[in-house]
């Protein structure tokens, strides 16, 4: 019994140490920020790395969540008489809720991953030695650049997500399902506040790449430099930043809406 | 502010290292160690694998931090220096890792050219030129455009030398520079470290455990073991060494200071202590 | 990939993101009915608000020309005052226009309607409507049927 509780604390205290690290990694990383403005090139390349490369599966999976969402939406409106309101249904779940939720996920899934296995390989093949050797300081020139693209792709492509999705409703709503265009777009417009609803959704959007970005990054840096130890950071960063957006999500819906 | 403990010209020692102590978890790695490595030779630092030779070229860049002790490269104490300091130190280093290092997705032209794009705001034909030279003084020249996935284990090696000779350091570290090398990659790549070090007035500091290949072009060879200097000098002079530990290791002989056998309970004991309850029972328990 | 095929698939990511932008803002949104001109407010008083919300149409003759912009208890004359905002282009409402909560459909928003009086003078910014007319409360309209019927036995 003993034996338990002592693994227990041992545990959660190297949770805390492990956290703790992390924050004080996050604050090195923030201060490192400002070395960016002048080269543009290193956050080009990172936005491309992240942001254009997951384009494609958010674009599908967007198209593929509206119309899911205007199918479900159709099957229980109707039933109330009330299927003219499609649009509303269909545009603040995906505004407010899915789009920022789902591209987290997948960006997770998709871009954190990759910059774990690349900054943990980085790791164990020594090149990050290598550049400090150099008197190069790695977190200006490798980190910092991806942590920005990654808390400015991830709103762009929940917007995009959105937007696609909207479309993908629309095109089973009202070219599939019967729903009246104009009724579509009109309740829409009328439902949906740019301000509440658009706005807060992309905040939140910022907060989810923020936080994954932070695990993606110092799980590649904290991991244990050999093949199983990347992988087990990979893993690690998806696990953690899909749990990370979800429950940001409920407390950021909480506080917003 | 003193960081200098001695003068700054130091004549004939560039590094100096002074009781340092380090552990790793609750193992130590370094039990009082003192170094003096001459400027200008090529020094080998000798010894079994795990004794944390790699660590010490660390600690020299400045890369982990000494529990106790002191080392002064070129008059400046390293334990000390702050962060820009050291950068401007590492500068003057170069250091050559076990895999070379480079960086994955640049060039073999990129990465000899990246610490004179990161430092300098040099123009674009006179880098190409700075690194034209160091690839030919490495015999490179026409790997310029590969990438690091496309090169071999020696050449790698070669690419990344000449990404450290790129801003005529003062010394050059050598981390296993000759793992797992054919003999052809050998060769050329201690042919490269003993012109590297005489036309250019380097001074060199291997660290290995390949015997014949280091002494062959040493001019100062230290022996460490179990976190402590047991030998040093010239290889002729190490290998006329009265030392039992020392004559072991460099004749390769299985057994004698560092045991075949790893301690362990009595031979006999150990096989007729069978299990409780079989017919013999538990003799000696 | 070179860098000039990073930077443009770099430049197209940021113009689908603000192409997505738009979408969000001009046609999922309803930012472009929000009435960037200018408004004047009116005060309404009501016994009962029933369902209506901050930020419910207001609509002159089925057309939206403005929202509500706050609600609040008056604790002295125990009414909700209803503060609307109006757009400037609808300035000519007469003195004696009426308020009345309508609601939209069968199980719609709520909103309020209004309906112009006869006076020559119209209303200004900050005016008090005098004439409202309540929300609908099922349980009164249920509670009134009741008791009509019993009465007219």
């Amino acid at each position: 019994m003993t034996d338990f509780l002592q693994r227990l604390g041992a545990g959660f205290i190297s949770a805390f140490e492990r956290l703790g690290r992390a924050s004080l990694f996050l604050f090195q990383m923030l201060m490192s920020l400002g070395s960016l403005v002048g080269r543009f090139g290193l956050l080009v390349q990172q936005l491309h790395a992240s942001g254009v490369m997951t384009l494609s599966i958010i674009l599908v999976s967007g198209l593929f969540v509206g119309m899911v969402l205007a199918l479900q939406g159709y099957n229980t409106l109707v039933s109330f008489g009330a299927e003219e309101s499609l649009g509303v249904v269909v545009s603040l779940t995906l505004v407010r809720e899915l789009g920022p939720v789902v591209t987290g996920l997948l960006f997770a899934g998709r871009a954190g991953s990759a910059m774990t296995a690349e900054i943990g390989l980085m790791k164990a093949t020594e090149q990050l030695s290598g550049l400090e050797m150099m008197a190069v300081d790695p977190v200006k020139r490798v980190f910092a650049p991806r942590f920005l693209a990654g808390v400015l792709s991830l709103p762009a492509l929940a917007a995009m997500f959105s937007a696609v999705g909207v479309y993908g409703g629309y095109l089973v709503g009202v070219e599939v399902l019967g729903v009246d265009a104009g009724a579509y777009w009109s309740q829409m417009q009328a439902a949906v506040s740019f301000t509440d609803d658009v706005c807060n959704g992309l905040i939140k959007a910022l907060v989810f790449g923020f936080v994954v970005s932070w695990i993606a990054i110092f799980e590649g840096v904290d991991c244990v430099p050999t093949s199983e130890g990347v992988s087990a950071a990979t893993t690690r960063t998806v696990v953690y930043s899909s749990l990370a957006v979800l429950g940001l999500d409920f407390v950021l819906t909480a506080v917003m809406f | 502010m003193n960081v200098l403990n001695e003068s700054l010209d130091e004549g004939a020692t560039l590094v100096r290292i002074r009781d340092l102590h380090f552990r790793r978890g609750s193992k130590a790695i370094f039990r009082g160690l003192n170094i003096d490595i001459p400027r200008g030779r090529v020094t080998t630092i000798l010894g079994p694998s795990g004794t944390g030779k790699t660590t010490l070229l660390k600690m020299i860049g400045g890369q982990l931090k000494s529990e106790r002790g002191s080392i002064v490269v070129d008059g400046l104490e390293v334990g000390k220096l702050r962060r820009r300091e050291l950068y401007a130190l590492r500068k003057r280093l170069g250091m050559l890792f076990q895999s070379g290092a480079l960086l994955t997705d640049l060039t073999v032209f990129e990465n000899v050219a990246y610490p004179l794009r990161e430092h300098t705001d040099l123009p674009e034909n006179l880098i190409r030129q700075l690194v034209l030279m160091r690839l030919h003084a490495v015999g490179l020249r026409g790997a310029r455009d590969l990438q690091p996935a496309e090169l071999s284990g020696g050449m790698a090696r070669r690419a990344a030398l000449a990404r450290a000779l790129v801003f005529d350091p003062m010394m050059i570290m050598y981390d296993e520079p000759f793992t797992g090398q054919d003999p052809i990659s050998m060769g050329v790549l201690l042919e490269l470290i003993k012109t590297v070090n005489s036309a250019l007035g380097l001074t060199s500091l291997i660290v290995s455990h390949d015997l014949e290949e280091s002494l062959s072009i040493s001019d100062f060879v230290v022996v460490i073991s179990d976190g402590k200097v047991v030998e040093a000098g010239s290889p002729s002079e190490l290998r006329a060494s009265a030392s039992a530990w020392v004559h072991q290791f460099l004749n390769g002989l299985p057994d004698g200071p560092v045991p075949f056998q790893l301690p362990a309970p009595d031979y006999r004991d150990d096989l007729l202590d069978a299990p409780a309850g079989s017919p013999r029972g538990g003799s000696t328990r | 990939m070179n860098s000039r095929t990073v930077e443009v698939l770099v430049g197209l990511f940021v113009l689908l993101f603000l192409a997505a932008m738009f979408v969000l803002a001009m046609r999922v949104s309803n930012l472009t009915s929000l009435s960037g001109g200018a408004n004047y407010t009116l005060v309404a008083k009501f016994e009962n608000i029933g369902g209506l919300k901050p930020r419910a149409p207001v609509s002159a003759s089925g057309v939206r020309i403005g929202q509500v912009e706050s609600i609040e208890y008056d604790a002295e004359t125990y009414q909700a005052n209803v503060t609307l905002s109006i757009d400037e282009n609808y300035a000519e409402f007469p003195l004696d226009t009426s308020a009345s909560i309508y609601t939209a459909g069968l199980l719609g928003e709520q909103y309020i309607g209004l309906d112009p009086g006869a006076e020559e003078d119209y209303l200004v910014d900050g005016d008090e409507l005098t004439y409202t007319q309540s929300a609908l409360v099922l349980e009164r309209l249920i509670g009134q049927v009741l008791f009509s019927r019993s009465g007219g036995d």
